[in-house]
């Protein structure tokens, strides 16, 4: 048995996870529409190579990779591209982004079938390649390009890769169902994996409330010979350990499996380790060994306000309704909607909201479940939260100074090293959003440093300007004194009396111009580059992008513009209205990001000014 | 549609600050009635009338402060203020005495410096030292257990009915002078005592009982229990308790002198006597007070040990859990500064 260790901390939350795992997976079905985000990952969006009224088949791409930190999308079933769009997404911030709208026609055609593959046979850069262009992006936590993850230095560092299967977040069972019945395919991907980053050791971390899929896994895992994939012996392991939140945060998770702590500000790689999502395996292994895209997950819905919780296999982009109302939904009796599990997911305003390839879990309790926060009460300091924290971090302090926005405070006792799992909130006897706290101290603390940058920014550029400025002042004094020169020289030679002495002066004045010039460029010549470079990063690609898609759009709509213009005021006007609505919920929760709400409606108000503005000029001609 | 914008967590104990509070005042309880069957009622009015006038102090300071009364009641916090200072203080104490005492935890030490969670000091034991220096001789008057009273049996002192002690307490009735209702306790005759052996001590005064004094022995095992139910409820660790109880023992072994005359009492008789186990389960167990790391609690805790051995042996007042504490919490900024936890990933 392999030595584990313990992290700092931690909790024991009721879990919950019994409900949805009565059943085995089931596939959700085709809704009628798919809402496909084009940004599901960390890193620049898709962009959409179709066209409103494009026909698409099932795995077709229909949005491309925009440089390296990006992946493609795929269209999870055939159908008709119906918009292309601002849409409410999945995102904590509740704010819309561009999305694809597919209305699916049922039939389900490929666009190219799923075949088999060996790929064992395939070198690394095909590997990453595939891995790519089949939209793979970290399928726990934020989304990150799985290739990115994966294309690293030649020969690999890494020495361990560990593949969390820890899912200790209450309630989520997708990655536990998924060992369950999907262990073959897991394998399939460890071992590509394998393959990638030629690991001496691989780590397969199960938190001990899933020892039911222990042994499973174990066969799976001698199906391959891992030695034989990397080249060098490598062993591969389930490890169990006892369960505690959050031992699934992947720096926990590297402690518990290693006892090594990820050192504050760098990657699990800088000591030999990479950590991936078992979703993520098991995307790879249908990618490289199928040909088949990321077009689906598994996803957990559950909660009281459901009459049958259960796993679905979901095609991405479904709306969190379709999946609701396949689960027996009571809108009635839930008291929110989550998206993610009770300690770290985030609530749904918008019921037509798609399934991403993050989404875990949809989660409707009702109020007898998870009832609503009572109001906080004062810290009474007793340390709880602090016994709590997975960090070792003081949270009692944290929200002191949080509250007394001492960032520089906040900064000494480390808030950027809070994972936000919800520990401290979870324990504090006075019932105080902490978390919240946090959060928005450390947007405060990003917005000053931005703040920060932009001024010395302006700094550099209005140096820059001066330098500018006296330069061509003094490339100015020195042409007239130069001209000056010249004149005296010439008035000289014309009088004829002393060509010699002409000639003298003439050559005073060119050296006298000469050295005015070289000093004029020696203090203008350092600065002068700087503000070509900031220049250079304003025409950077985005710009055009966002030129090129416009004037894809206006092609669209050039065959009646009236009605395009009548269905921009329309739109905007929606769109205000749910910033509004969304305002007024924030209000009345006081949650801490009503300013960027109020910002947001701003926004709204006067993009709908300026599409009436557009409608009317138009219908004037 | 229920769609709110909640964040996260969504999930929560159900241990709320009063809840812990309402249990602290239930572990005072089996201390309380060993004060009460060893002492008399006194201890029982002290506590009532305490709470009378903490809740309406509380009350008075809320309201002035506009804020909502009943959400700040609730929190129970003036409660168990108010129960420590009653327990702290000689049975039989005066309501004026207990007026003054309370204001000074009430409004002075906790409301004057920003209310629950702000004040640095222990609002019972600020109460309780402005006591002992304003009014010495009656805050030195403890009464006789009440064994010894019917054994002296000395001239018709009787033992008052809980009504009775209303009485006393409100100083309707006379609070009896005569010698036997009060008696030197334990630690009094150990701080004055300069010829007789400890063993001497225990035999010429019948109030040394077997270990800590009589009652007192079995007071400061009810405190003990009450503690160990809440550091079994996980209300607080054992890190502050603990240290303290340790430091005060081990000093007192030191300092034992094989029970001379010049013997500091044992580690026994320490770790049962006066207001000790109170003091360690109740007093510096104060979350809002103390220091806050565990490493911190430690230092906190030992340092409250090794002062109110130093204050007993050699000070002027012959129990000194209070001033202990109250020298502490000065340091518990300080300790903190110094003991912050190593966060995950720096090294
Ligand atoms: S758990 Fe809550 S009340 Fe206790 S110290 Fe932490 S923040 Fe304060
Ligand atoms: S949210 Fe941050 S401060 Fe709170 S327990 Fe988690 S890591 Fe610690």
């Amino acid at each position: 048995m392999r030595k584990v260790w313990d992290i700092h901390g931690g909790i024991h939350p009721p879990e919950n996870k019994t409900q949805s795992l009565e059943h085995a997976i089931e596939f959700a079905g085709i809704p009628a529409q798919l809402i496909l985000p084009v940004s599901q990952h960390i890193g620049a969006a898709a962009s959409p190579v179709v066209q409103v009224g494009d026909t698409v088949l099932k795995g077709q791409c229909i949005a491309e990779a925009v440089g390296a930190v990006s992946v493609p999308i795929h269209a999870p079933s055939s159908g008709t591209v119906t918009a292309i769009e601002d849409r409410p997404i999945a995102h904590p911030s509740g704010l819309d982004d561009l999305c694809i709208v597919i209305d699916t026609d049922g039939k389900d055609i490929w666009h190219q079938p799923p075949s088999t593959r060996d790929f064992t046979q395939l070198d690394k850069a095909t590997l990453v390649e595939l891995i790519r262009n089949h939209g793979i992006a970290g399928m726990g936590g934020a989304g990150f390009p799985t290739s990115i993850k994966l294309n690293m230095r030649e020969p690999s560092n890494i020495k361990t890769l560990i593949l969390n299967g820890t899912e200790c977040e209450p309630y989520i069972t997708s990655d536990h169902v998924l060992m369950r019945e999907q262990s073959r395919k897991l394998a399939q991907g460890i071992a590509i994996l394998a393959k990638l980053v030629q690991p001496e050791e691989i780590l397969l971390g199960v938190e001990d409330n899933k020892i039911d899929v222990v042994a499973g896994l174990q066969d799976a895992l001698k199906q391959h010979d891992f030695s034989a994939l990397t080249g060098k012996p490598t062993s591969a392991e389930v490890i169990t350990f006892p369960t505690k939140y959050p031992s699934g945060g992947e720096k926990q998770l590297i402690e518990i499996l290693t006892g090594k702590q990820v050192p504050t500000g760098s990657l699990p790689a800088s000591l030999g380790i990479a950590c991936q999502n078992l979703g993520t395996a098991v995307a790879i292994s249908d990618a490289v060994i199928n040909d088949r895209p990321l077009i689906s997950r598994i996803t957990t819905v559950t909660g009281q306000a459901v009459a049958q919780p259960r796993n679905f296999e979901v095609l991405l982009g479904t709306p969190v309704e379709y999946l609701l109302a396949r689960s027996g939904y009571n809108a009635s009796s839930s008291n929110r909607l989550v998206m993610g599990g009770p300690m770290m997911g985030f609530t749904l305003l918008d019921i037509t909201m798609p399934v991403v390839k993050t989404t875990n879990c949809i989660l409707a309790p009702t109020e007898a479940e998870l009832p609503s926060p009572p109001p906080a009460q004062a810290c009474i300091r007793c340390g709880l939260c602090a016994e709590a924290c997975p960090a070792s971090l003081l949270p009692q302090q944290l929200f002191w100074f949080a509250q007394g926005k001492e960032l520089e405070k906040l900064e000494q006792h480390n808030i950027a090293d809070c994972i936000e799992c919800g520990a401290c909130s979870y324990v504090c006897p006075s019932n105080i959003p902490l978390v919240q706290y946090y959060r928005a101290s450390k947007a405060e603390i990003r917005q000053r440093d931005a703040d920060m940058q932009q001024a010395e920014h302006a700094k550099v550029r209005f140096d820059a300007r001066q330098e500018r400025l006296d330069r061509l002042e003094a490339e100015k004094i020195a042409a007239r004194q130069a001209r000056q020169a010249k004149a005296a020289a010439n008035k000289a030679a014309q009088a004829g009396q002393d060509p010699k002495a002409a000639a003298v002066a003439a050559a005073l004045a060119r050296v006298g111009a000469k050295k005015s010039a070289l000093e004029a460029a020696q203090n203008a010549s350092a600065p002068e580059q700087i503000p070509a470079a900031t220049l250079a990063t304003d025409i950077d690609d985005p710009v055009q992008r966002a030129l090129a898609k416009r004037a894809k759009q206006e092609q669209a709509g050039a065959a009646n513009p009236a009605a395009v213009l009548q269905r921009a005021v329309e739109s905007a006007e929606a769109r205000l209205e749910k910033a509004r609505l969304k305002l007024t919920n924030a209000e009345t929760v006081q949650d801490s990001n009503v300013d960027a709400f109020k910002l947001a409606v701003d926004k709204c108000q006067s993009k709908l000014n300026q599409a009436r503005a557009a409608l009317d000029a138009h219908d004037a001609t | 549609m229920p769609l709110v914008q909640i964040t996260s967590p969504h999930a929560h104990t159900s241990q709320s600050t009063s809840s812990v509070m309402m249990l602290v005042a239930i572990a005072t309880l089996p201390g309380i009635a060993a004060l009460t069957i060893g002492f008399g009622w006194g201890t029982l009015t002290n506590i009532v009338l305490s709470i009378i006038f903490a809740l309406a102090l509380e009350a008075g300071a809320v309201r002035l402060r506009k804020q909502p009364i009943g959400f700040y009641l609730r929190d129970n916090s003036a409660l168990v203020t108010a129960i420590l200072l009653g327990i702290a203080l000689p049975p039989y104490a005066s309501w004026w005495i207990i007026l003054t005492g309370m204001f000074f935890a009430i409004i002075i030490a906790k409301h004057l410096y920003g209310g629950l969670g702000y004040n640095p000091f222990n609002p019972a034991m600020v109460g309780y030292v402005v006591l002992l220096i304003s009014f010495p001789v009656e805050m030195t008057r403890w009464a006789a257990p009440l064994e010894l009273v019917s054994e002296l049996g000395t001239s018709g002192v009787s033992k008052p009915t809980l009504i009775e002690s209303f009485g006393i307490a409100l100083r309707l009735i006379e609070l009896p002078t005569i010698d036997g209702f009060t008696m030197a306790t334990p630690l009094d005759l150990l701080r004055q005592n300069d010829a007789l052996m400890i063993s001497d001590l225990k035999q010429t005064y019948p109030q040394f009982g077997a270990q800590g004094g009589l009652v007192w022995e079995w007071a400061n095992l009810g405190f003990l229990i009450g503690g160990l139910f809440l550091l079994y409820r996980k209300i607080y660790t054992w890190h502050g308790p603990v240290s303290m109880l340790v430091t005060l023992s081990l000093l007192a072994a030191i300092f034992y002198d094989g029970g001379s005359s010049n013997s500091g009492g044992s580690p026994m008789l320490h770790l049962f006597s006066g207001a000790t186990m109170l003091g360690a389960w109740f007093i510096l167990t104060d979350p809002v007070s103390s220091a806050v790391s565990n490493k911190g609690r430690i230092i906190f805790g030992s340092g409250i040990g090794a002062l109110i051995f130093i204050i007993r042996q050699w000070g002027n007042y012959p129990d000194s859990v209070a001033f202990a504490v109250l020298l502490m919490n000065f340091a518990a900024p300080l300790i903190d500064h110094y003991t912050q936890p190593k966060t995950y990933g720096h090294s």
